[in-house]
């Protein structure tokens, strides 16, 4: 549905190129929640912005259901955002006009509608983001998980395919970042509209999105399936994502677990896996005795997920590791 | 009470302040209603044209720049003397309200045309990021996003010039613009009477306290933030 080629983005600061985005390739499917992840300055921001041309490319194609919206003049342009929503860290609502009134913003403008089937629809959304009891107020009026509610109410007015969202959740308190992601899901779900956000949190990528790009100094350093790429993180930069986000692995990574006998093991296993009774079958028919020094089992969006460390000790261990490598786990010997 | 008032304030013709007062009155409704007018759009060019904004136009803006600052640097006495055959041309004449108000205007839509793009810079650039994303022309976005939003900063804007507007108004008394500050010269002033003086004086910190009390209740209803 997204297509990149090679499209890259340098600044003009006092006559030099500053480069934002190194020619990047990028795949985004139609209905899929896509993150992108990186720490400030890391080009996600820019990358966003090249969707919907708030930022202009200074090279490359991008194309939208295989229309290429880099060659779109002005008035094509126009017409092309009111087919993408987005919103914002800070929200960006007009705070002179209601709630309703800001809703009805990108209607008005798009002057497609008459004032009744405006108002119509300005209900409407309104009950999807439950805030139809405060169509008069004014955004200072509501706290921060309402205004970012007004702000999805307002970039899904004009029935748009694609849904770009900027850190939306990053000015929220993780309670209502949950609700915020849990509006995100519902609508991903029921409209069947592209998501692409960016985030510096880990746990937004993993609570919502299908995949994920991780990005650094402005480049794609690695991209795929969320439980992928932050169950096996190849790049330094997803890494310390992960690691970051699971406090416990990071320390239990400097501690060796030098005074604890056997073999030290690391299993990841992901979907139907999870829940197989693998580590009792092969310690029952190998005879090995194993104790649990660390895990987590866990969901990302709906994948179910496992990471245990184990001590093996006694029986037959190599036709143990024999079997683990043959099951539907990934192993990692760690001594 | 009128023996008390006739001892105290010989000099002080009420009929002749009463008119005074109403050509101060239509000075400054007149002169704000063209200020208003020609500095909105002025301010609002000036903003757009102006550096990281959506028409940057550094040449053109440089220029603007210029003439709103060789205006603003023109003292109003000296802009007074040098419009007179402009307003002629304008108004057929060089005296009384009529006269008065090309001047004033010329001297404040400068002014106000920078306090203007004052107020509109003050709204967040995050606003003008959202509506076009709703993909607004850039007359939309000036029309149903910033100048709603900005509309406290133009108000406030309105009433420094308003009050300004009434200090101008006192100097055209010098050619003949008429008004309370033109008393306040010749009566007060060059005949030397101070009770004259005292009243008109009165009855403009009167004006000037009222612009400013409305203006700042305007800001306040207006101000959602």
């Amino acid at each position: 549905m997204i297509n990149f080629h090679q499209v890259h983005k340098a600044y003009r600061v006092n006559g030099q190129d500053i480069p934002a985005l190194q020619p990047s390739d990028l795949h985004i499917a139609r209905g899929e929640v896509f993150g992108i992840i990186g720490h400030s300055g890391a080009g996600k921001s820019t990358l966003l912005r090249l969707i919907n041309r708030l930022e202009e490319p200074s090279g490359g194609r991008i194309e939208i259901d295989a229309e290429d919206v880099t060659a779109l003049d002005a008035s094509g342009l126009r017409r092309f955002r009111q087919q993408v929503g987005m919103i914002f860290q800070h929200f960006n609502l007009l705070s002179s006009k209601t709630v309703a009134d800001n809703v009805a913003l990108p209607l008005k403008l798009a002057g497609e509608l008459p004032r009744s089937a405006i108002n119509a629809r300005v209900t409407e959304l309104l009950a999807r983001v439950g805030l139809q009891d405060h169509a008069h107020k004014y955004p200072a009026q509501l706290s921060g998980g309402q205004k970012q509610r007004v702000g999805i109410a307002r970039a899904l007015a004009t029935e748009p395919k694609i849904l770009l969202c900027d850190e939306a959740t990053s000015a929220l308190d993780p309670q209502t970042t949950a609700s915020v992601l849990q509006l995100l899901t519902e609508i991903n779900r029921e409209l069947n509209l592209t998501i692409v956000l960016i985030t510096h949190e880990m746990d937004v990528i993993r609570r919502v999105c299908d995949r994920v790009a991780v990005m650094d100094a402005g480049v794609i350093v690695e991209s795929g399936p969320v439980a992928e790429v932050f169950l096996h993180p190849q790049h330094a930069t997803t890494k310390r994502f992960v690691q970051e986000a699971e406090q416990v692995n990071e320390n239990e990574q400097h501690d060796d677990f030098a005074h604890v006998p056997g073999r030290i093991l690391r299993l990841t296993f992901q979907g139907e896996a999870t829940y197989a009774p693998l580590l009792g079958t092969i310690a029952r028919e190998t005879g090995v005795d194993y104790s649990i020094l660390a895990g987590r089992i866990d969901r990302i969006k709906n994948t179910p997920y496992g990471q245990l460390t184990l001590a093996l000790t006694g029986g037959d261990i190599d036709a143990a590791l024999a079997r683990f490598n043959a099951a539907d786990v990934h192993l990692e010997v760690l001594r | 009470m009128d023996a008390l008032l006739t001892r105290l304030l010989p000099n002080v013709d009420w009929t002749e302040i009463g008119y005074a007062s109403l050509d101060t009155l239509s000075m400054l409704g007149g002169s704000m209603l063209f200020t208003v007018l020609l500095g909105l759009p002025l301010g609002v060019l000036l903003f757009l044209t102006s550096p990281r904004q959506m028409f940057e136009q550094k040449a053109f803006y440089g220029l603007l720049s210029l003439l709103v600052n060789i205006l603003r640097s023109v003292p109003f006495v000296i802009l007074l003397i040098v419009m007179i055959p402009f307003t002629v041309i304008v108004t057929g004449t060089s005296l009384g309200v009529a006269g008065a108000i090309p001047p004033l205007v010329v001297g404040a839509t400068p002014f106000f045309a920078r306090l203007v793009e004052t107020a509109l810079r003050e709204v967040d650039r995050g606003i003008i990021e959202a509506t076009q994303a709703m993909g607004a022309t850039t007359r939309q976005i000036v029309v149903n996003a910033l100048l709603p939003e900005a509309l406290p900063g133009i108000i406030a804007a309105i009433t420094v010039t308003a009050i300004t507007l009434v200090s101008y108004t006192a100097m055209s008394g010098l050619i003949g613009g008429g008004g309370l500050g033109d008393l306040a010269v010749r009566y007060g002033y060059q005949r030397y009477q101070p009770d004259v003086m005292a009243v008109t004086v009165i009855l403009l910190l009167v004006l000037v306290q009222v612009l400013q009390t409305v203006g700042d209740k305007l800001v306040v209803h207006f101000s959602r933030k």
